[in-house]
Formats: C-alpha cells, structure tokens, sequence
C-alpha cells in the first residue's frame, strides 16, 4: 500500500503513524544501519575524510559564491554545444517548458532517470493531465510508482519497503508475476519490463549531479545503467536541475563526485558515471537528436539571498545527513511530506514551500549534531535550524529580505508571555513578587504537563527562590 | 526548438535575483586531495583488476598476439551467439567509412564464428536488434583508472555508445598502457577541459543495484556482465 503523506503540515500526526508501524520502522532501521556501516568503511582514515570534506566545502563555496556569472557561462556554453537551455522560476513554468518540447515531438511517453527535481515540479502528475506517460526506471523509483506512492529517500526511494513487500507490489500490479523473496527475481522482472520502455520511449528525462560551467557538461551519477539508457536511446534527452548544481571547473568534479558516492552508499565509485556535452554530433550514430536543459529556481533565489541560508545550497543529494539523523530513522522519509526528508528536507523545504507550510519541520530536530558531522560539504544543518526556527517566530528584520512564510509560527499567547516576561523581569518589586508567590503556589504545577510530560516528570518548582537562598547564606556567613 | 520569451524572463529574474544577494566572491584555492597514486606500472595493473573484480567485473591479461583468442573464448564461455562491434558503415545511409577500434582484426577473428553485426548504421535501424537479440557488444577504452577500478570510454563515431549499454554483456579491450592512477589525474594530464565529446562514460562494473532492501544485484539495465580483456602492452613480464 502507498504511504502518500497529505504534506509537511500533518508532520507531527504523520510521524505518530510512522513510529506506531513496526514493519516500517524495522525496514528503516535496517536500511540506516547498513548505510551508515558503509560510509564508515568508505572513510577510514579521518585524517582523509576531513580533507576531503574541506576540499568540497570550498569548491560549493566558491561556485556559489560567483553563481549567476557561473549559470551564465553554463548556458552559453551549453547552447555552444548544441544543448537548448531553459529558465524556469517555478514548478508551473518547468512544467510547461517540459511540455512543450514533448509537444513539439508530439510525444505520448517519457522515460525518466532518478530526479527529486521532477519530484518537486509533479512532473508525471502534470504530463498526465496532458495524455503524456511518464514512467521512471530507476528500479526503486519504479516500485514506488507502481504503488501510486513517494519516494522516502533521495538515493533509495523504495527504501521503506522489503522484499516481501516488493513482491506484493509486483503481484499486484504486474500480470503474470510469481510472487518471490528472490532479489534477482525481483530485480530481472524490473528490467524486464523496463526494457520495452526504453525501447519505445519518445523523450528520456533525467536529473543532473554536477553541471560544469567551464565545459558545458552535465554529469550524471548511477549504478543501474537506467541513466545511460534514457540519455541514448530516446531522440530527446531532456535534463532538468537546481540552479545550485552549477561548478566551475571540470577539475572540481572529481572530489566532489567522490564525497558524494562515498556518503551516499559507502562506494568508492558508482558503476555509472556519465558526462554528456551535446547532441548526437553529424556523423555520430546514435544518442539523443536534441538534448535541453531545464534550469529550476523554486525558491532557490531565496536562499541565495541571505549569507546564512545560501550554505543550504551547498548540498551534493548524498542523503548522508538522513542516514545518520535519529529523528529520520525512527520515522522514515514518508512522514516529512516533502519531496526532500529528513534534515536536508528541513532546511531546504522552507524555501521551496515557505516556512508556513513547514514550520512544524524545522522544530522535529533533537539538534543532537549527526547531520552536520557527516555532510561532506559541512552544511551547519544544526545552527540553521535554529535560525529557521527563530525565523518561523519573528518578523523579519527591518534590512532583511523577507523569507515566505516568515513569522508564521508566531504565537500572540507566547509573545504576550515573553513580553509580560521580560517586563516582570526588568522590574524588581514585581520579580521578586511574583517569585515569591510561584514558590508558594508550587504546589498546584499539575502532573501532567500535555506532551512536556509524555516523557519527563513534571518540573517542581524549589520551595525557596534563589535571591532568598542567596540572602540566608549571605546572613550566615556575616554570622560567622 | 527556439527558446521561448518566458524563458528568457525566467533567466532574467532568477539572475537578477542572484546579483541582488551581492556575495562576495571566493577565488580558487588551491587543497590538498588526498588520492591514491603511484607510478609502479605493476602496481596500477594490480589496483586496476582488484577494484574491477570487486565489483564483480571479469578481468583476463593477454598479451598482443593473444587477443582473438581470448575474445573467442569469453564468447564461447558467455554462451553468445550474436555479437556487436564497432567499424564499418552504410554506404546506402551515406555515411563515409569508419575506422574501426585498433584491435578490431582480433576482434572479428575471435568472433568469426558467431553471428557479427558490425555497428556502421543508425542507431534507429539497429535499435531493435540491440535489444532483442545481441547477446554481447565489443569495445575498445579511452582509458582506465587504478584507483577505483575503473574504464574510460570515449564513444565515437566507430564505436557508438550504445554498444556498451544495450547487450546484456559488454567485453571491454584495455592497454595496459593507457591505465593511469586516478579520475583527476587523467583529466588533467588529457587536458579534457579543452575537447569534450558529446559523451563520456566511466564504468566500474557491470550494471547493479541495491534499491531492494539494499541487497545487491546484477544486471540492472545495463549489461549484467562485464568482461575485460587487459591487453600487456607495458613489456613486463606476465604474474
Ligand atoms: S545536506 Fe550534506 S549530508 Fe545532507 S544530502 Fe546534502 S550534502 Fe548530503
């Protein structure tokens, strides 16, 4: 059955369900134990991994730091190649791009790689209302479409199902399946399948890792060869991507490629690595006629505005900081209800969605620091957090750019008790007053504090204040 | 296609955007990256086949004079009947005449009892055939990296890229020559920034995956098999 969540506003009855689901959360557990061993073996040497992670740290650092001449220079070396570069502000503009060039071919299916850009922009959804099949081929992506769901995580999508589960799937939906536990089974019915699809496919659509300014090339990282095959076989090859995947340099590729499959799944290198720079050449005999590109804002820019936020833009996709994060493991990527869980989820989604669809998200964190450990680009995923939270809470500052959705989880009852606060506070005769009344009246503190209590026991106040602890010590000592 | 008018008011919204933030810019700076390399020639070769074959890919060393047989062996120990290769052409699609990969004589020996298609046409017309009924594709490598085990394969007009994708077996020639220690390292030394094909691969491995409870199989959507003949042109002596 499909776990499609209603969106990041039913967090916390979402994340409820999920920890009361013990095939899910045994499913995760598994999942994140064994990615997290395998990063380990990956990084062996610290004295390694800290350089690496500095060196790639740097490299996003700068290409975002000279992003808009970056993403120009891309373009038009891009159009140089032969590759026809599109700009789209948001989800509808991408949509309709995508759409045209699909009219344009009178095209009725599209064959896709793994994207969460086509995630955020409800592509298949969007091609369907227009009669155009999209079908994904990453096989994990395949399972979770045939059920109708979502992806739970970035790198492994059908992660919250085991194989049991997958076999249901296929018997449901697959004719002539013979339910089986059997892996390869399971996995030679996919490419069965899928094989036709590639075949007769009229576009192919993917995601892009790496896009190089320096060359116009868009890299592509996978292990499965679904990649390879939806940019060669169909006569169209469309690419869409963040603005934020831009780099520099051709030689900036390596390190980052490397961090990226070592975080991700603990390999030294992926099966697949694909660096495609234009069309089907005069002469060439086969891959794509056209290849486009489509180059996505959707609220990108709005991270970029601010000095803090642009460090979200770093991001690689290697979905290490989910791996390790607590929160993520116990309950899974369903529960965030957004295309990007987990702790990248929280810090990216707010631009893409606005904090006051997502304010419930950026306080499911025990900011207990893991994500930010193992990001290999050291994104400070804790500290932003915390500025987002103050964010959801506050007005923006009067020389600030404004974050949609800011203020949003401003609260009348706990700004009036802030203030009346603070006002008690920078008052003597009142402070001390009601201090002594609180430590009287303690009490009548109730036992059961709402969710505060569900797991602590309920705070009691001391029977003296300290400015009267204090005051007796003082008069005992000048006793002396 | 042309671009449409809403694109370019994208373009310029999103940059100017961008511009508005004004953050400051960061030049390179030159870091230490930590790779592995070595100049032992017998070093690399042994890196190169343990990274391959930890990654469930076939290696076999041959010298020169050895290479139609070990093609006719793989093929005869993969079961194949047909069998796909770079070179030739067309004349009625009017293509000119391609020359085929460097060993391409080895190869058609090796393969002269199977049925051979030699690549030379369109794509779409052999489209169907590379699907349903080649049982493995031929190629030569640009390169290979120690490192991680790694092919490099620069596709070309003789040996299109397809021909390493769609067989459900790939076998792979290799010099021994052409294998250096790392991904960068090629990059720099080839200068690759100055010449880029439409399109490059790397491969380390045949086709797998791990997206069903992150058991791993073969044989994804690309060839299940992959087999690398590893030709001993560096003059020393065979383990
Ligand atoms: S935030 Fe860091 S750890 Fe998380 S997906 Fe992005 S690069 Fe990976």
């Amino acid at each position: 059955m499909g776990h499609v969540p209603a969106g990041p506003e039913l967090f916390h009855a979402q994340a409820n369900a999920a920890l009361k689901d013990p095939q899910l959360r045994q499913n995760f557990r598994g999942a994140m134990d064994y990615l997290q061993d395998k990063r380990k073996n990956a990084f062996v040497d610290p004295v390694e991994e800290d350089k690496i992670r500095t060196l790639c740290e740097s490299i996003r650092k700068r290409c975002l730091s000279k992003l808009p001449e970056l993403l120009e220079q891309l373009d038009a070396n891009c159009t140089r190649n032969g590759i026809q570069v599109h700009w789209a502000q948001n989800d509808k503009e991408a949509n309709n791009i995508i759409a045209n060039i699909a009219q344009s071919h009178k095209a009725r299916t599209m064959i896709k790689g793994k994207s969460m850009v086509s995630e955020e922009i409800e592509l298949n959804h969007e091609m369907a209302k227009l009669g155009i099949e999209c079908l994904e081929s990453d096989m994990g992506e395949y399972i979770v479409q045939l059920d109708g769901d979502k992806p739970s995580h970035i790198i492994m999508p059908a992660i919250h199902k085991n194989k049991q589960e997958v076999s249901d799937t296929f018997e449901k939906h697959l004719d002539d399946f013979t339910p089986t536990v059997d892996v390869d089974e399971l996995i030679q019915t996919g490419r069965t399948r899928l094989r036709q699809k590639f075949h007769d496919a009229d576009i192919g659509l993917s995601g892009v890792n790496f896009a190089v300014a320096e060359t116009g090339t868009l890299c592509l990282v996978e292990n499965e060869g679904n990649g390879r095959m939806c940019t060669t076989v169909p006569k169209v090859h469309i690419a869409i991507t963040g603005i934020e995947k831009v780099v520099e340099f051709l030689s900036d590729v390596p390190p980052l490629y490397s961090a990226l499959t070592r975080s991700a799944t603990g390999q030294a290198i992926t099966t697949y690595f694909n660096m495609i720079s234009s069309p089907r050449k005069r002469g060439e005999l086969d891959g794509p006629v056209e290849v486009h590109l489509v180059l996505l804002d959707n609220g990108r820019t709005q991270a970029y505005q601010d000095e803090e936020m642009r460090k979200t833009l770093q991001c690689i996709r290697c979905g290490a900081c989910m791996n390790h994060c607590p929160v993520y493991t116990r309950i899974g990527g369903h529960a965030y209800g957004t295309v990007y869980p987990g702790p990248i989820g929280k810090i990216i989604s707010p631009h893409l969605m606005g904090l006051d669809n997502t304010k419930e998200l950026v306080t499911a964190s025990s900011l207990c620091g893991a994500c930010g450990e193992v990001c290999p680009v050291r994104i400070p995923i804790p500290e932003m957090l915390q500025r987002l939270r103050t964010e959801a809470k506050n007005p923006p500052k009067p020389d600030a750019m404004p974050m949609k959705g800011q203020a949003s989880a401003a609260s009348t009852l706990e700004s009036l008790a802030m203030k009346g606060f603070a006002f008690a506070a920078t008052n003597p005769n009142l402070y001390h007053r009601g201090a002594w009344s609180a430590t009287k009246l303690r009490g009548l503190v109730p036992n059961n504090m709402g969710p505060w209590t569900q797991c602590r026991t309920s705070p009691k106040l001391a029977n003296k204040t300290l400015h009267q602890l204090i005051k007796a010590r003082n008069k005992q000592a000048g006793d002396k | 296609m042309k671009l449409t008018s809403p694109s370019q008011s994208a373009k310029s919204a999103i940059l100017s955007k961008l511009r508005g933030a004004k953050a400051t810019v960061i030049e390179k700076e030159i870091l230490d990256y930590p790779v592995w390399q070595s100049h032992d020639s017998e070093l690399l070769k042994q890196r190169f086949i343990a990274g391959l074959s930890a990654s469930h890919a076939e290696v076999i060393c041959v010298r020169s004079s050895q290479i139609a047989n070990a093609v006719e062996q793989v093929l005869t120990s993969k079961a194949c009947k047909s069998v796909i290769v770079g070179g030739a052409c067309d004349e009625t699609a009017g293509v000119s005449e391609y020359e085929g990969g460097e060993f391409l004589t080895e190869i058609l020996k090796g393969a002269s009892h199977l049925d051979i298609v030699q690549f030379g046409r369109e794509f779409e017309v052999l489209k169907s055939s590379l699907f349903n009924e080649i049982d493995a594709g031929i190629t030569h490598c640009l390169g290979g990296i120690a490192d991680t085990g790694t092919l490099v394969l620069w596709p070309d007009k003789a040996e299109p890229r397809s021909l390493s994708l769609i067989p459900p077996c790939h076998i792979a020639l290799i010099k021994r020559s052409t294998i250096v220690s790392n991904f960068a390292g090629m990059m720099i030394e080839q200068s690759w920034q100055e010449k880029m094909p439409t399109h490059i691969v790397l491969i380390s491995g045949p086709s797998k995956t791990a997206d069903i409870q992150q058991t791993l199989a073969y044989g994804a959507h690309g060839p299940s098999q992959l087999v690398v003949i590893l030709i001993d042109d560096v003059g020393v002596a065979q383990p």
